[in-house]
């Protein structure tokens, strides 16, 4: 099992998350956070003063695969998060040890289903 | 966020629901006095009978006259006060960081009360009681011989007691204009306290100077330097403006600025309090005709047309400075264009109010975004770089624009304005300027150092921080999760 974090443009939310639908991927958490990479941020002017706004709206996806879809979510989400601009985003892929449903404490890639 | 737009609108439908509808009621009184006049019942012949006629005619003619005078004054002065609340609180309100809104908001609203109880017992008659030079006297304290009469040396068609409400709704305006610098730092019972001083040393002579009869910058009543002031350029807006740049400078810079970020928090709270600040301003400019007449229309027209320009001058200068025209600009632009044309609203036809917008625009702009900066005071919402600068530059256009045609204020033929060939009121503009700015220069100053001992002027360090909405008034503006 395999969890992958991937932070993406909220641009490309929609996008990516119907064609991960489409390859049979049934769970996701989604969340709305603030930060950077190596996109920096952008300028805002009140009445001639200006701010730097550093940290900048991303959507961070989070999912735990069994071993055999991830090849395909990595490559689905490569195809449809890309905008070819800094600050697309990036994907984190890591071991879990185990999962457990908690309606029937079903364990490992079975409570994934 | 949609809850707060919510209740901002049911807010603003109460205000004009509750100024409005009495409003509409006395409009109703109104035109059933002169049905209420005996008509005529005598049908004798000769001279006599005729006289007596034309006599209950001439009157009927006065009681129509008053009565529409009377509706658009009525209407005029609720909307001065919606330009205060909403209009300005909103305004101010959205400059501000969060945790200041409702303190700035405050500031604005109490003074409709504070200033309303000070007007009923001496302001008035300070501002337009006796005839003193500088200062009015106690003639009407406490509104003696304040009635349904009209005071013919002011508004002789309306009744007295319009014209007073009318005025106090100027008088709590201009020190609500002068928070825009003090904001997110100043003491609540300091704001008070200095305020309510401020009206009683600063604007009651300057009010009574410039429009009270005896008042010896009085250009309708025969001052010595008549200054042309049509609704209050030097009285409200040099006098909040100057006095505003003044506390910027008393009270020191906000906690951390100008290094930490201050932008506003809602700019949707600004823009629906300036555009309020735009309606009201018919009722500030206009209403200052003091009748229904075609003077009205002139002020009026003149009013829309300089707020239209310097809304596109400071986006066009703003556009081409930073490649982005802002919606703060716009809207401020527009007030900027609405100050400057207060003076000069009723002495100008349409096409210098074009000048004088376009005018205002361009050097408020300036000076909010450039000279500020090269001085460093901190004046947190442009009080003086918009009222103050724009104040300044309108009385002065007033002495180049002005014409007799528009308002013969000097007597039928007699040059009013510099390209009207009266290029001695530019002079005239120029003394009221200066008497203004060091009224407000003198006056603020003492007031400060004044207010400073009994109460204390800012909030401490960690105040700040936490913001004046908890530490002053225990509330919050958002409490989002309730």
């Amino acid at each position: 099992m395999i969890k992958l974090e991937a932070i993406i443009q909220p641009s490309r939310f929609e996008s990516v998350k119907d064609a991960l639908c489409e390859i049979g991927i049934e769970g996701m958490t989604v969340t709305e956070v603030r930060g950077h990479g190596r996109q920096k941020g952008h300028t805002e002017v009140y009445r001639g003063r200006e701010y730097t706004v550093d940290l900048l709206p991303k959507i961070k996806l989070e999912m735990v695969l069994p071993d055999k879809l991830v090849d395909k979510a990595v490559d689905t989400i490569l195809k449809t998060a890309k905008t070819g601009k800094i600050g697309d985003g990036k994907i984190f892929l890591t071991r879990v040890d185990d999962a457990i449903r908690i309606r029937n404490e079903e364990r490992g890639e079975n409570a994934l289903q | 966020m949609r809850r707060m737009a919510g209740k901002c609108c049911l807010l603003i439908g109460l205000v004009l629901g509750t100024t409005l509808l009495p409003c509409m009621c006395l409009f109703g009184q109104q035109s059933v006095t002169p049905s209420a006049t005996p008509s005529a019942t005598s049908s004798e012949p000769g001279s006599k009978a005729l006289d007596e006629k034309i006599a209950q005619f001439d009157q009927r003619v006065t009681a129509a006259q008053s009565s529409a005078d009377n509706a658009w004054m009525l209407v005029s002065a609720a909307l001065v006060l919606m330009m205060t609340g909403p209009g300005l609180a909103l305004f101010y309100g959205g400059l501000v960081r969060r945790k200041n809104t409702l303190a700035i908001m405050m500031q604005s609203f109490v003074l409709m009360g504070l200033i309303t109880v000070m007007w009923a017992l001496v302001g008035y008659s300070l501002c337009f009681g006796g005839n003193g030079p500088v200062i009015g006297g106690f003639e009407h304290a406490f509104l003696r011989g304040v009635g349904a009469e009209p005071n013919a040396d002011y508004a002789g068609t309306i009744p007295q007691t319009t014209f007073m409400v009318y005025q106090l709704m100027f008088a709590i305006i201009t020190p609500a204009l002068i928070t825009g610098a003090t904001a997110e730092r100043m003491k609540f019972s300091g704001t008070i306290l200095f305020l309510g001083l401020w009206f009683l040393v600063v604007y009651a002579p300057l009010a009574h100077m410039v429009w009270g009869k005896g008042g010896f910058l009085n250009a309708s009543l025969g001052g010595r330097f008549p200054t042309l002031d049509f609704a209050g350029g030097t009285v409200v807006h040099i006098s909040s403006g100057v006095s505003a740049l003044v506390c910027a400078l008393y009270l020191k810079k906000r906690t951390g600025y100008p290094q930490k970020p201050m932008p506003p928090h809602s700019l949707v709270l600004s823009f629906i309090g300036a555009c309020l600040l735009w309606v009201g301003w018919f009722g500030f400019n206009a209403g200052s005709a003091l009748a229904s007449n075609g003077l009205a229309s002139s002020a009026f027209v003149a009013t829309h047309f300089a707020a239209a320009t310097a809304a596109l001058s400071w986006s066009a200068a703003e556009w081409i400075k930073n490649g982005k025209p802002s919606a703060l600009g716009a809207i401020s632009g527009a007030v900027a264009g609405l100050v400057a044309i207060t003076p000069a609203a009723g002495f100008v036809g349409p096409m210098p109010a074009l000048v004088i917008g376009l005018a205002a625009g361009l050097f408020c702009y300036w000076m909010v975004t450039k000279v500020k900066g090269v001085f460093g005071y901190d004046d947190s919402l442009d009080a003086f770089g918009v009222h103050g600068a724009g104040g300044t530059i309108g009385a002065l256009l007033t002495g180049v624009f002005a014409q007799a045609v528009i308002n013969p204020i000097f007597g039928v033929g007699k040059a009013v304005g510099g390209l009207d060939g009266h290029w001695a009121q530019v002079g005239n503009q120029l003394v009221g300027i200066a008497i203004a700015w060091v009224f407000a220069l003198v006056g603020t100053f003492i007031l400060l150092k004044i207010v400073d001992l009994i109460t204390g002027l800012r909030v401490t360090d960690d105040d700040e921080v936490t913001g004046l909405d908890i530490v002053l008034h225990g509330e919050e503006a958002y409490n989002l999760e309730s």
